[in-house]
């Protein structure tokens, strides 16, 4: 299971870094959210695999009675999602606002901030 | 999205959407859900709303802004936390009360006022950012 | 907190029963109240005349409790509390040390300064777009950064300070604004992320996400652990967020654009924490991993350092060749990263301080010389000393300081890196430091002589105002440089303290877990 989950993680990671050296902004987020996708995987499998066992205790008892999955990783992986949703929907809008006031998503037209042919400096006065 | 169904039927899906997700939030106290889950419900039926009938009525609806939501939500999650400092035990640590509404006894818990408080920062965030995507498009 | 006895500790819950004194909240206080003051702040946006006024009252408690934070921590060893009431492994506990409290006191006396900035800097607009209340949160994600014991809890707050930056930097939506924030924004999520493998690989490891755990649980796990993937994944992610060499591009595209106050909170700051992290992670957690990395890391630092300050000597614009100048900076401390002695990390420690006020001033001192004189380009900005001479002296000190000449704060921090340097038999090192320290000089001699000792050219006559709350800033920053220039005594002896808690983490893990409660 675990070697299965980690060839799917590395098919994750080969995806969004294909996708994330594109030039154009859009395929750069795919690759992004593909890349935190990815992540959350990876921190699932490092919790280990347990089958069908869900970690809830039952009523009356202090503890789980069998061996149960390890609830730390999902609740690792849940504020992951949280977070990386967030950014991602940031980065949507941001991506969304610079396509429309630069004209383009394409990176090597992005240069507003950090123009070509720049003058050097004066030598003296 | 000026279809006549769907602008009919929007504000009665957005009306039981949020009325769901207030559900999601409060049932999250022992079981599946919770304040994320069900901010997340919140903020799409006002997304949902605001495809159909347009942005101006769904922020005349909310009256607040949607940041200001988001600020009361984390306003709150923090003085929930900040409670126990009353007694004596470290920082968002759970305190419990119950009282009794109509001889039912009912779970207060500082737990539950952080969840409300991540519900309204969900809801706010969320909204404001579908608000803002929903604008630009009929630019 | 003497727990271990039966009463004060319930193992089967793993909850702690002992009662948590008062004075242990001041490890929660300085992240807790920015929260609160930002929440409140955002829930009164459209009240923009107030904001200013209540920002400032806000960091003023912050670096309040800071400071008896730093005290405490200083007099008594670490404070430590951890969330919920959990035993320390299973809830997320705060522990500040030396190193965490010191960079948090600093980073709150450069916001408070930041925010008394503002007022100038930001106008109605920016307030209505929520200025102060992304500046406060993105205070709360610093000192969460510094003062949190658990490594995921780490990445969360830098994920809270990182999605602050980009409201801050994004202020105004102008288009350079929006072209540096997609390249900052998208770089910093990538490195961010590094950050979370990592942490998913160290979870996998280690079973535990506590700090103080995972120190005491490293030695037993070498040989068996990739620990070594570990450090060096943490080096790029960290590395990245401090904007060292080979991965410090996002840094020069974007701090030039924002307003100039974000700039000076973002070259004072951020970077800083980056450079935290890796001190963290690198010296305290994977001690022995650092050790084969040396190597490694003083390549980075020195390559940082040369290709840093080469790229400000290339700049027209003031605000860009400050964002190469901390480039430079980041590269001397990861020097002392790399030597990982005692007066190593020291002197990285000391560098830290001294940055973070400088570079912060520097910035505000650029926007002080564009208010004077409507530019930051050099072909044009000219004749402030005749105009404004006590901008003059503030940029003196100010360049004095960065380049590392006395009588301002660079001096010490940068001796003891080239003395460590030195006795680690790493010469070139050394010598990388010394020349940064000239090519600063040359970098920076340059903005001085073109802006403020050229005669004016005859189209860009310096406007005759006075920028009072400049003055004021500059003012406030300037003290904090003299002192460290004239009397480091203090300074070196926090950074001391700071280093050895890092070097020997025994005193960390005790107060974490302290005798008997060892699950």
């Amino acid at each position: 299971m675990e070697a299965n989950l980690a060839i799917t993680v590395g098919i994750f990671y080969a995806v969004s870094i294909y996708l994330m050296l594109s030039k154009h902004i859009i395929r750069i987020l795919l690759g992004v959210a593909i890349f935190s996708n990815g992540v959350n995987l990876t921190l699932f499998t490092a919790g280990r695999i347990t089958r069908e066992v869900p970690p809830i205790i039952p009523v009356g008892l202090d503890m789980p009675d069998v061996l149960t999955a390890n609830p730390l990783p999902q609740a690792l992986i849940l504020t992951a999602i949280v977070i990386s949703f967030s950014l991602f929907a940031f980065l949507l809008v941001l991506a969304f606002r610079s396509y429309q006031e630069l004209g383009t998503d394409n990176t090597e037209g992005m240069r507003i901030a950090e123009p070509e042919g720049e003058e050097l400096p004066p030598l003296g006065y | 999205m000026q279809t006549l169904i769907f602008r009919t039927v929007a504000p009665y899906l957005t009306s039981l959407m949020v009325l769901f997700s207030v559900f999601v939030l409060l049932r999250g106290h022992n079981e599946p859900g919770g304040g994320f889950i069900g901010g997340l419900i919140a903020a799409s039926a006002f997304a949902i709303y605001a495809i159909a009938c347009g942005v101006e009525p769904v922020r005349r609806a909310l009256y607040f802004h949607p940041l200001a939501i988001s600020g009361s939500g984390l306003m709150i999650s923090a003085l929930s936390g900040l409670i126990s400092l009353f007694f004596g035990v470290p920082f968002l640590t759970g305190q419990w009360t119950v009282i009794h509404v109509l001889g039912v006894p009912v779970d207060i818990s500082t737990v539950l006022f952080f969840d409300i408080g991540v519900y309204l920062v969900v809801v706010g965030s969320i909204t404001s950012i579908a608000l803002g995507l929903e604008e630009r498009e009929h630019d | 907190m003497a727990v271990g006895t039966a009463e004060t500790v319930d193992l089967s819950g793993a909850m702690v029963l002992a009662p948590a004194p008062l004075a242990d909240w001041v490890v929660v206080a300085p992240v807790a109240i920015p929260i609160i003051f930002g929440a409140f702040l955002l829930m009164i946006r459209h009240e923009t005349r107030l904001h200013a006024t209540i920002a400032i009252v806000g960091l003023l408690t912050t670096l309040a409790f800071n400071a008896a934070l730093l005290a405490r921590v200083l007099d008594q060893g670490p404070v430590v509390m951890t969330m919920g009431g959990w035993l320390p492994p299973f809830g997320i506990s705060f522990a500040a040390d030396a190193l965490g409290a010191s960079f948090s006191f600093a980073a709150t006396l450069v916001a408070v300064v930041g925010a008394v900035y503002a007022i100038t800097d930001i106008g109605s607009v920016g307030r209505r777009y929520g200025f102060y209340p992304f500046m406060m949160l993105m205070m709360a994600g610093v000192g969460g950064s510094f003062l949190t014991g658990d490594i995921f809890n780490l990445y969360v707050w830098f994920e809270v300070f990182l999605i602050s930056s980009f409201g801050m930097l994004v202020l105004g939506s102008e288009r350079p604004q929006l072209d540096g924030t997609m390249k900052y924004a998208i770089l910093n999520l990538i490195g961010t992320t590094f950050f979370l493998i990592a942490t998913a690989l160290l979870y996998g490891a280690f079973g535990t996400l506590n700090m103080a755990d995972i120190v005491r649980k490293a030695d037993g796990l070498r040989g068996t652990a990739p620990l070594m993937t570990l450090a060096v994944f943490y080096l790029l992610a960290f590395g990245m967020k401090a904007a060292a060499f080979p991965v410090h591009f996002w840094l020069p595209a974007s701090y030039h654009t924002p307003r100039i106050v974000t700039a000076a909170l973002f070259g004072g700051v951020l970077t800083k924490v980056g450079v935290y992290a890796l001190l963290r992670t690198e010296v305290m957690l994977f001690s022995p991993e650092r050790e084969v990395l040396s190597g490694l890391i003083g390549w980075v630092a020195a390559a940082t350092m040369i290709v840093g300050i080469m790229g400000a000597l290339a700049q027209t614009d003031i605000r860009r060749v400050l964002g190469f100048v901390v480039i430079s900076g980041v590269g001397v401390m990861l020097a002392g990263l790399a030597l990982g002695t005692m007066e190593g990390v020291a002197g990285t420690v000391f560098y830290a301080f001294h940055s973070m006020v400088v570079m912060s001033a520097l910035y505000l001192l650029a926007g002080v010389m564009n208010g004077i004189g409507g530019t930051y380009t050099l072909r044009t900005l000219s004749g402030l000393y005749a105009s404004h001479p006590l901008v003059a002296v503030f940029a003196f000190l100010l360049m004095l300081s960065v380049a590392g000449l006395p009588p301002a704060s660079g001096l010490w921090p940068k001796i003891m890196l080239v003395e460590a340097s030195i006795e680690a038999g790493s010469p070139w090192l050394a010598f990388a430091i010394l020349a940064t320290g000239l090519l600063t000089t040359l970098a920076l001699g340059r903005v001085f002589l073109l802006a403020i000792w050229r005669p004016a050219i005859e189209k860009a006559v310096p406007s005759p105002t006075s920028p009072t709350i400049g003055y004021v800033a500059l003012g406030a920053l300037a003290v904090p440089t003299l002192l460290m220039g004239l009397y480091p005594e203090p300074f070196i002896s926090v950074a001391e303290h700071a280093a050895a808690g890092l070097l020997d983490a025994s005193v960390y893990i005790g107060s974490v877990f302290p005798e008997g409660v060892v699950p």
